[in-house]
């Protein structure tokens, strides 16, 4: 499992390098288009840019993150048997620290972990995932976001997102600078000949194909590492159909997750840019299809370990190359996995409302239980104040905290 | 002149080799340790719960003393326990039975079911449950790359050299103890 870690964290750093070594490139040729001459004052610029956006992408890219989905954190008692899976998942994995746990108020199913490090780690969950999977396909998802935080992405996903997006910019003003200023400037280089000309040209080049390389590198790590942390979930939770089936719910419900947005799409555990985007089975997708997800992780023929993953991965997509590093298949963990047990209908209403519960609680609503069945949901402006039961009459004080 | 150089430069290459390999087995042999207090701590909170369910159930279970008595029992066995990593499982093993003859048998009291307490508790003992699954689990894996570190060449001779021990998988029970006893009323 450690062999993973470290091919995995050797890969994403040579890739953080080709991207910042893309950006400076970047912003050589964007000084250059802007004064001939200028190119050393582009990099410096490009340089200062990455420095800034890598410090607080690194100290602060998880609470800006959590921030901008809205997500909530919750304590054990807020939903015991959330805290308890991710804590078992916690354990399976190895890791040392239990992730700080969040949950997102909205309908459509899906999860996502963040933190540069274990020690750092939270993941977040939306009420829509709480309510729509059973026990073990919620174990499915949280091992699945687990495999990130064990397998180090967030962090390399987050640095390698932030540094797309200042390469996209940078090439942007890069071109018009280019197109709206190159009159000008055209006259007064006239003089300095050939040399000049090829630099500007090599810059424009550079400009348009950078954005576009930069994004297919992205968007290749991105669904590579999904399949990653698939493998980790099945190894982790010996269960590969938990998460099989957790995925194949979340891909029919039509719910789009409204804080999302297309740069935080790749941390989800599926896309949640709605279904017309989760079909697109292209380049342009950071995430694998869900349907090849799923019949791999049910092709790992009563195996739960990296070797039937790899194996499945093969079979199914016809791919030589595999997923897993070499590396990490050389320990042969012996890894049965668990049979299937039979589907489970029952639940999803007490699931419902468990979930609504707690979402309730968590804007400080109190509960009062009328002796004559009713239970009563009390804005928090209540407090201390009495009410009366709507259908028996009998007065309540409301106190705070009251269950 | 240019012999001694070579020989040296072996001489260090071989010392640093041994360093690797050393390092590599005592961090093997910490993370087993590590993985067992895990497992040491699921099993401790269980014990720790076990007396708040026989409290809450003893009052709706008149009629099952001996489903109640025997996880009381099996509970008493696995507290005093001190010996080898397979007379814990043993005792531990035997005490996931008893629990799970009393949840199977749980299931016939609708009262019992509706109770609150009862549902968090036992939900809080089927995750221990799970916690202690899972850590043997780890335990497991820590155990075997341990193993086959110590016996495999070449690392099997540095584990020679310095003395390392093989450790005992944290056994499951035979597969037909696993299977939920059948509840005849």
């Amino acid at each position: 499992m450690w062999e993973l870690v470290r091919a995995n964290q050797r890969r994403a750093a040579t890739l953080v390098v080709v991207m910042a070594a893309l950006l400076f490139m970047v912003g050589y040729a964007l000084g250059e288009a802007l004064a001939p001459g200028a190119g050393l004052g582009g990099l410096f610029v490009a340089f200062v840019v990455w420095v800034v956006l890598t410090l607080v992408s690194y100290f602060q890219g998880d609470s800006i993150f959590l921030a901008l989905s809205g997500a909530r954190r919750i304590e054990k008692k807020d939903n015991p048997q959330l805290y308890n899976v991710v804590e078992e998942m916690t354990i399976a994995a190895g890791l040392a620290r239990i992730p700080d746990i969040y949950v997102m108020d909205d309908a459509a199913p899906n999860a996502f972990a963040t933190g540069r490090d274990p020690q750092h780690a939270a993941v977040a969950v939306t009420a829509g995932l709480l309510e729509t999977l059973n026990r073990d396909e919620l174990q499915g998802v949280i091992a699945h976001e687990l495999g990130h935080v064990k397998n180090r992405d967030v962090l390399y996903m987050m640095m390698v997102g932030i540094m797309m997006g200042a390469i996209v910019l940078l090439a942007d003003v890069g071109a018009r600078v280019f197109f709206y200023g190159g009159g000008r400037r055209r006259t007064s280089t006239r003089s300095e000949g050939q040399g000049q000309l090829v630099i500007v040209l090599v810059a424009l080049v550079l400009m348009i194909l950078a954005p576009i390389l930069a994004q297919l590198i992205y968007l290749a790590l991105s669904r590579r590492r999904e399949y990653l942390a698939d493998a980790s979930s099945a190894l982790f939770t010996r269960y590969p159909e938990g998460l099989a089936s957790a995925l194949e719910k979340i891909s029919h419900s039509t719910a789009t997750l409204a804080s999302a947005t297309r740069a935080t799409a790749p941390m989800y555990i599926v896309n949640p840019l709605g279904a017309t985007a989760r079909g697109l089975a292209d380049l342009t997708s950071t995430h694998p299809p869900i349907s090849e997800r799923v019949r791999i992780l049910r092709s790992m023929g009563g195996g739960a370990a990296f070797r039937n993953y790899e194996q499945a991965f093969r079979t199914v997509t016809g791919r030589s190359g595999g997923v897993i590093p070499p590396s990490a298949l050389l320990g042969g963990e012996h890894a049965p996995a668990t049979e299937p047990a039979a589907p489970d209908t029952s639940g999803r209403l007490e699931r419902v409302r468990q979930t609504t519960d707690m979402l309730w609680r968590l804007n400080q609503y109190v509960f009062v239980a009328c002796p004559c069945g009713t239970r009563l949901k009390v804005p928090p402006a209540y407090l201390g104040r009495d009410i009366a039961c709507p259908h028996c009459g009998s007065v309540h004080r409301i106190q705070p905290s009251a269950a | 002149m240019i012999v001694g150089l070579v020989f040296l430069v072996l001489i260090v290459v071989v010392i640093f080799w041994v360093m690797g390999m050393y390092n590599g087995l005592v961090g093997s042999r910490n993370e087993v340790k590590n993985s067992w207090s895990q497992i040491e701590v699921q099993l401790k909170r269980r014990h720790d719960l076990i007396p708040n369910l026989v409290e809450t159930v003893k009052g709706y279970m008149g009629h099952e003393r001996g489903t109640l008595e025997a996880v009381t029992k099996a509970r008493q066995q696995a507290v005093e326990v001190t010996g080898s990593v397979e007379e814990r499982a043993k005792v531990e093993n035997a005490l996931s039975q008893t629990l799970r003859s009393l949840f199977a048998v749980a299931e016939a009291y609708p009262d019992l079911k509706a109770n609150q307490n009862f549902l968090a508790l036992q939900e809080e003992l089927t995750s221990t449950e799970n916690k202690i699954g899972f850590a043997r689990q780890y335990y497991n894996d820590a155990v075997l790359r341990l193993n086959n570190r110590i016996q495999m060449f070449p690392s099997s001779i540095i584990a020679g050299m310095f003395n390392f021990q093989l450790e005992t998988f944290f056994q499951v029970e035979a597969p037909e103890d696993r299977q939920v006893p059948q509840v005849k009323f």
